[in-house]
This record gives C-alpha cells, sequence and structure tokens, in this order.
C-alpha cells in the first residue's frame, strides 16, 4: 500500500490515496477490512476522464493485469464465443488473444486501454450502440466482491436488480472480479469504412438520423468541425462500417491483429499547445483530407476504432492543467439543442481537438446507464479557459432542461442536481445500492462530488 | 471536492467580514460550488460583507461559524465544527488579522497579545487543524494571506510585521512538510491593500485593492502556485530590498 496522487485521463482535480495494486482476492478483502471511513474505490487503466476512479483520503485498489507473467486471464469457448475474463484484463489484451481467433469485443469505446471491470462499472459504448447496445447488454455474467467481502454471481437472470445496478455502477456497488462476455464472430481483422464529408450541420443530422441509412452499418460516427462558422457550421467527416468478409482482404491473413503504439506525446508539453488556432488548422486539414465523395476503404481495427491509442499519453498534449471531456446526450428530436450547444462553445472560442457526434439506440435496464435514444455530443477542452466552469454550468441547463444528460465516465464537473434532473432512476439505483453496501464502503472523488451515497442513510 | 474546472465544493472563509477575503469568495464561488461557511466573530457583519456571493449563488449553501480569533486554543474545534456542517473542506481561505494601527505599545504593551494570538498563533493552530483535515481528505488548499510587511520587518508597526513574517514562514514550511498528502498552502503577500483595515492610512507606494489581490489569487490557485504578490512588481522589487544594507534600508523613506 503505497500513498499515491491520482487524477482520471483528464489530468485534473488529483487527489491522494492509498492505493493498493493487487488482483488477488485476499490482498483485497484485507484492504477493505483495515480502510478508513474515506471507504474504497477500484481502478483500472484509470481511463475514465474524471474523479471515478480515485477516492482522497481512502482506499483505491489498482487491478490491471497487464504485466501478468501467468498470461492473460481469460478462456473463450470458441463454440459460442463467451469469454470467460478477469476483470482486470483490457480490452487490448482481449483483441489480441481473440481477433486471429475470429472474435472481436461487442463493444469497444475510442481506447481499447480499460478493463473489463471499468467496462462495465461505466456502461461504454462504441460506434455501434445504435445496433448492438452498451457494453452490459453484453455481459451474460459477473462476480462482485461485496462490502461484506463475500463474492456474488450477478446475470440478468440471477439477481437482476443487483446486476443491472452495477452495471454503470461507476464501481460503487461493489468490485467486478470476473465477467463472461459474448464476443462477436468476424471474419477478418479489417473494417470496411464509407468516409463521406458532409458540409453542415444539416447534412450530418440527415445522414445520420432523419434519412434512416445509419441503421445499415454496425459502425457510425461523426467528426465534428466546432470551430467553422457560418455556412459550415458543424460541418464533418461520417466513418460507417462494418467488419469485412475474409474475401474482402486482399493482402495477408485475414486474421492478423497487430496494433502497436507508434509515438509517445512528450512528458513535457507547452501549456497551450492544443490552442484555437492549433486546432482551427488542424480541423481544417482533418475535414479537407477526407474524401469529398463518398469513398470506401479497408481499414484496420486500430485505425477505425482506436486511432487516438496511436499516440501513447495523448492526453498530455493539454499541458499541466489538464483537460476536461464534455459528452452530454439529448433526445432524437432535440437537434435545435445541439446546434445551439455547438454556437455557443464556438462563440466561445473554445477550441476542441476532438468533436464527435453519434446517434445512440434505446436505453437499457441500467439505471445509471447513459446511453439513450438521442444525439450524443462528445468534445474535450483545456480545463484552464477562462470562464469555462460558468460556460459549462449554462450548457449543462440547456442539456438538462432538453431532457438529456451527463455521461458521468467523462463527468469532471457537473453539479449533484445535474445527475438528479438527468437521470430519473437514480434514485431507484441508491436504493439498490444501499442494499448492496448498507455500510457506504464504496466511495470515489466521483460520488463525493454528486452526492451519490447518502452516508447519514448508511449509518 | 475540487472538480475538473478548479471550482471547490466547500469553500470556509475564516475572518469572514475581511474585505480581501470576501473579494477572493467573489472569485472562487462559482456554479458548483456547494457549500460557503463564514467562520467570523460577528455573524450580521459576515452575512452583509457576503450579500453579493449570495445573490450572485442562489443555490449556494450558506453557514454561519462564531469564532474568536483571538482565542488560539479553540481553533481547533472551530476546525471540527466546520467539518461537522459541511463535510470536506476543499479551500480554507484564511483571512484573519489585526493591524492595531496606532496602538502606542509602549504605554500599552499588553495589547501585542491579540495582536500575536489572532496573526500568529492562533493561525497556526488553526493551519495544523486545517492540515489533519485536509491529510485525512487527501487533499484541500489553504489560501493564507500574508503580507509583504512580513519580508522585510519595518518601524511603524514592528509587531504587525513580525507576526506576518512568521506566519508567512511557517506557511511555507508547512506546505513543503504536507507535500505528498494532498494538502497545500497558497501564501498571499499583497502589499498595501487599500480595505476598511487600512481606512484613514497614508497609502504606501503601489498600493492595490481588494479586487487585484483576489484577481491574482485566483490564478494563483488555477496554476497552483505557492506564493503569490500582489501587485506582481513586489516580487522583484523586495528580492532588493530585502537585500538592502541595514543602513540603506533605514534611510528609505517607506
Amino acid at each position: 500500500m503505497t500513498s499515491q496522487q491520482l487524477s482520471g485521463w483528464g489530468r485534473t482535480a488529483w487527489t491522494v490515496a492509498d492505493v493498493i495494486e493487487t488482483t488477488e482476492l485476499s490482498e483485497i478483502r484485507s484492504a477493505i477490512a483495515s480502510s478508513t471511513s474515506r471507504g474504497v474505490i477500484s481502478r483500472g487503466l484509470g481511463r475514465s476522464y474524471g474523479a471515478a476512479a480515485q477516492n482522497a483520503g481512502g482506499t483505491v485498489v489498482q487491478m490491471t493485469a497487464e504485466h501478468d507473467p501467468m498470461g492473460i486471464d481469460a478462456i473463450l469457448d470458441p463454440i459460442s464465443g463467451l469469454l470467460d475474463v478477469a476483470a482486470s484484463v483490457s480490452l487490448d489484451s482481449i483483441l489480441r488473444m481473440c481477433v486471429p481467433r475470429g472474435w472481436f469485443v461487442p463493444v469497444t469505446p475510442g481506447t481499447r486501454f480499460v478493463t473489463v471491470g471499468g467496462a462495465i462499472a461505466s456502461d461504454i459504448h462504441g460506434k455501434n450502440h445504435h445496433i448492438d447496445g452498451s457494453f452490459g447488454q453484453h455481459v451474460r455474467s459477473l462476480a462482485l466482491l461485496m462490502s461484506n467481502g463475500e463474492t456474488v454471481e450477478l446475470s440478468p437472470e440471477q439477481n437482476p436488480a443487483w446486476f443491472w445496478a452495477t452495471v454503470g455502477g461507476m464501481g460503487l456497488t461493489g468490485i467486478v472480479l470476473r465477467a463472461t462476455v459474448a464476443l462477436l464472430p468476424i471474419e477478418s481483422s479489417r473494417v470496411r469504412v464509407e468516409t463521406e464529408r458532409l458540409p453542415n450541420f444539416d447534412a450530418v443530422c440527415e445522414a445520420m438520423g432523419s434519412d434512416g441509412s445509419d441503421d445499415d452499418y454496425r459502425y457510425s460516427v461523426c467528426w465534428v468541425d466546432l470551430l467553422a462558422t457560418g455556412s459550415s457550421m458543424g460541418r464533418g467527416v461520417l466513418t460507417r462500417g462494418d467488419h469485412a468478409a475474409a474475401s474482402e482482404v486482399t493482402k495477408g491473413e485475414p486474421l492478423a491483429y497487430d496494433p502497436h503504439l507508434s509515438v509517445s506525446a512528450p512528458g513535457w508539453v507547452p501549456n497551450g499547445l492544443l490552442n484555437k488556432w492549433s486546432i482551427k488548422a488542424f480541423n481544417e486539414a482533418w475535414y479537407r483530407k477526407a474524401p469529398a465523395k463518398r469513398h470506401v476503404g479497408i481499414e484496420s481495427i486500430p485505425a477505425f476504432f482506436h486511432p487516438l491509442d496511436g499516440v501513447n499519453k495523448w492526453n498530455r498534449l493539454y499541458g499541466a492543467q489538464g483537460f476536461i471531456q464534455y459528452q452530454f446526450i439529448v433526445p432524437l428530436d432535440r437537434t435545435d439543442v445541439l446546434r445551439a450547444v455547438i454556437e455557443k462553445f464556438s462563440r466561445a472560442g473554445v477550441a476542441s481537438f476532438l468533436a464527435v457526434l453519434k446517434r445512440m439506440g434505446p436505453q437499457n435496464l441500467a439505471p445509471m446507464s447513459f446511453p439513450t435514444e438521442g444525439w450524443t455530443l462528445t468534445l474535450d477542452m483545456a480545463a484552464g479557459i477562462k470562464g469555462l466552469a460558468e460556460l459549462l454550468a449554462d450548457v449543462d441547463s440547456m442539456v438538462l432542461d432538453a431532457g438529456g444528460r451527463h455521461y458521468l465516465a467523462k463527468d469532471s464537473h457537473v453539479s449533484p442536481s445535474a445527475v438528479r434532473r438527468g437521470y430519473p432512476r437514480l434514485a431507484q439505483w441508491q436504493a439498490t445500492r444501499d442494499e448492496m453496501d448498507p455500510t457506504g464502503l464504496w466511495n470515489s472523488d466521483l460520488s463525493r462530488r454528486l452526492d451519490l451515497i447518502d452516508h447519514r442513510r448508511n449509518k | 471536492m475540487k472538480n475538473g474546472v478548479g471550482v471547490a465544493q466547500n469553500i470556509v472563509l475564516f475572518g469572514g467580514t475581511s474585505d480581501i477575503g470576501q473579494a477572493i469568495l467573489r472569485r472562487v464561488v462559482k456554479p458548483g460550488v456547494a457549500h460557503l461557511v463564514l467562520v467570523s466573530r460577528d455573524i450580521d457583519a459576515a452575512a452583509v460583507a457576503s450579500e453579493e456571493v449570495i445573490a450572485r449563488h442562489p443555490d449556494l449553501e450558506i453557514h454561519h461559524v462564531r469564532y474568536d480569533a483571538a482565542d488560539a486554543a479553540s481553533m481547533q474545534h472551530v476546525v471540527a465544527e466546520v467539518s461537522e456542517s459541511i463535510g470536506d473542506i476543499d479551500i480554507a481561505i484564511i483571512a484573519q488579522g489585526l493591524l492595531n494601527e496606532g496602538v502606542d505599545y509602549y504605554s500599552d504593551p499588553a495589547a501585542l497579545i491579540p495582536l500575536a494570538d489572532v496573526n500568529f498563533t492562533g493561525t497556526m493552530v488553526l493551519m495544523y487543524s486545517l492540515a489533519a483535515q485536509m491529510r485525512r481528505q487527501g487533499y484541500g488548499k489553504m489560501v493564507l494571506l500574508s503580507s509583504v510587511a512580513g519580508e522585510r520587518v519595518r518601524k511603524g508597526n514592528p509587531a504587525y510585521g513580525a507576526t506576518k513574517a512568521g506566519i508567512d514562514g511557517f506557511a511555507l514550511a508547512l506546505d513543503h512538510e504536507l507535500e505528498g498528502t494532498g494538502a497545500s498552502v497558497l501564501v498571499v503577500r499583497p502589499g498595501f491593500v487599500t480595505t476598511k483595515m487600512t481606512a484613514g492610512m497614508k497609502k504606501a507606494p503601489f498600493s492595490t485593492d481588494a479586487e487585484s489581490v483576489a484577481t491574482a489569487t485566483e490564478k494563483a490557485l488555477n496554476a497552483n502556485k505557492k506564493i503569490v504578490w500582489a501587485p506582481g512588481l513586489l516580487h522583484w522589487m523586495f528580492l532588493i530590498l530585502k537585500n538592502l544594507p541595514l543602513v540603506v534600508w533605514r534611510r528609505l523613506p517607506l
């Protein structure tokens, strides 16, 4: 156990906790037994942007199995595609193990460096949400370590209330130890991608929404240029695709998979490297680089799903004060709010290096799961921007007034009331959570900021 | 908890009627702040002083705690009382202070005792009490209002300067001692600030106002600095002033 400073991927709001790095059940149990009233939270690869996996003054159980000499703790059933895997294993490891055997993870976010435990706790989504839903919907069962030290098996059939409270529960119901995940069969390690440039926001909304074509593609996402103004406001590059058939692969083994990290961001980056002007130049180049006419190509898994993983530690690019990622969702018919939000950021001169828009499918049974039918917009921005707190508070209200909400795995600023308004099933989740953890052991900086755990009730 | 855009959830001001303290509050209280605790000798006066902050943030929960800053021994209980009512203390602004301008210590040397108790002894007890709480929390920031008067103590009000010199040195070393715990200190060194504390006094060169001190403080908080001078020019001036030979220093028309 060592005292360590931790932050999320955004490198803001650092706090100190006692960190124990282990995947051994007995060691986790003794860490729990010796924890203080500040409680315990588990942490995987630290890819949530805000404070979900840190616990100021308390205990953090760091569970990552990246360098496990015993190899990857996962068993794949080659017939059913069911993967029995330790929660500490990353999607990166799973892909390395399973892609060559013809199986793909059912859901992947923009990075493959997340653990299975984190994927469940955040109920992560990917470019296929409108077709396949979120990660939790592909979990057949999971083993959870409870605050009383016991482990329970949970599944959608066996104690569904506890299962769905854990899916999207931000680690506040217990520590996921193992899970059985249904993988997706693939014929090749390539993706057939259609790329098209869309000149303005109306075109983006039409292509992804009203024309209905989105449902013809398993994967769909649109990069949006937030700095474009006037008639090109909200212009974007739409990429849609599906796994390519073996016959479409002309070079090499169809299932060959070799992700590699190309470069690392330098350890020291001048503050302000990513500013309005550099991002504007990047956006222009990115937009121009995309083909003007619809173009079909074959891409690798890393190139299509995990472009940012090509730069190791890219989160340092924002400099010392770090950055925040803002992701919200609004109902399908509220493209007006999307437009207003984009205009507001654009007018405020807030430059976002990455702004992506996606149309999401229906929500699942998990009360705290983020995705729900609608549009989700994700943008990142330097945390040190002047007046950002006030600006985001305004945008929060616009989102909430439209019946939308914020993604807790990304969040690093919303207020307790924003979660109460955005997640109408919060009280239901809290009741289940309290039943699972009557002593209020599980705690994180996120849960403290958002008042997710009622300590008065738990005492 | 501090959030990703630097907004603290719970803020406490010790010396609730302080002009500089209130000016800092107007900067650091933003959307997202949940609780504000005003610790003061006179609750009504602190409420009046905070009117602007309160009006601007209708969702903010305001708490009042009464204390006597000269009762150094009570500080530990004051901190306990504050954390009892709001939980974690994210930012503590320590603005308690006496100037005792015009007091004739030759005829009333005992008047030095409350000065030392408020500015030095009580502030030390307060800061150690806060440090203990913030170490438990794994994070937390103390903002100490020091003064350039402590940089090189001079005649006129040597006792005030001495208390500031003492508390300034203490605070910096405490910050050093707290390294790695998540708790830290920002020392604010204003020059002559036109406030009610200095009302009626002759303005010193490079005087400033509470708003400017607050602006500099907010910037320093965001940048996670250890010391901030207000105005910033004083930093360079004191590099020279501090090292002047005594004979020269004593002749300066300061």
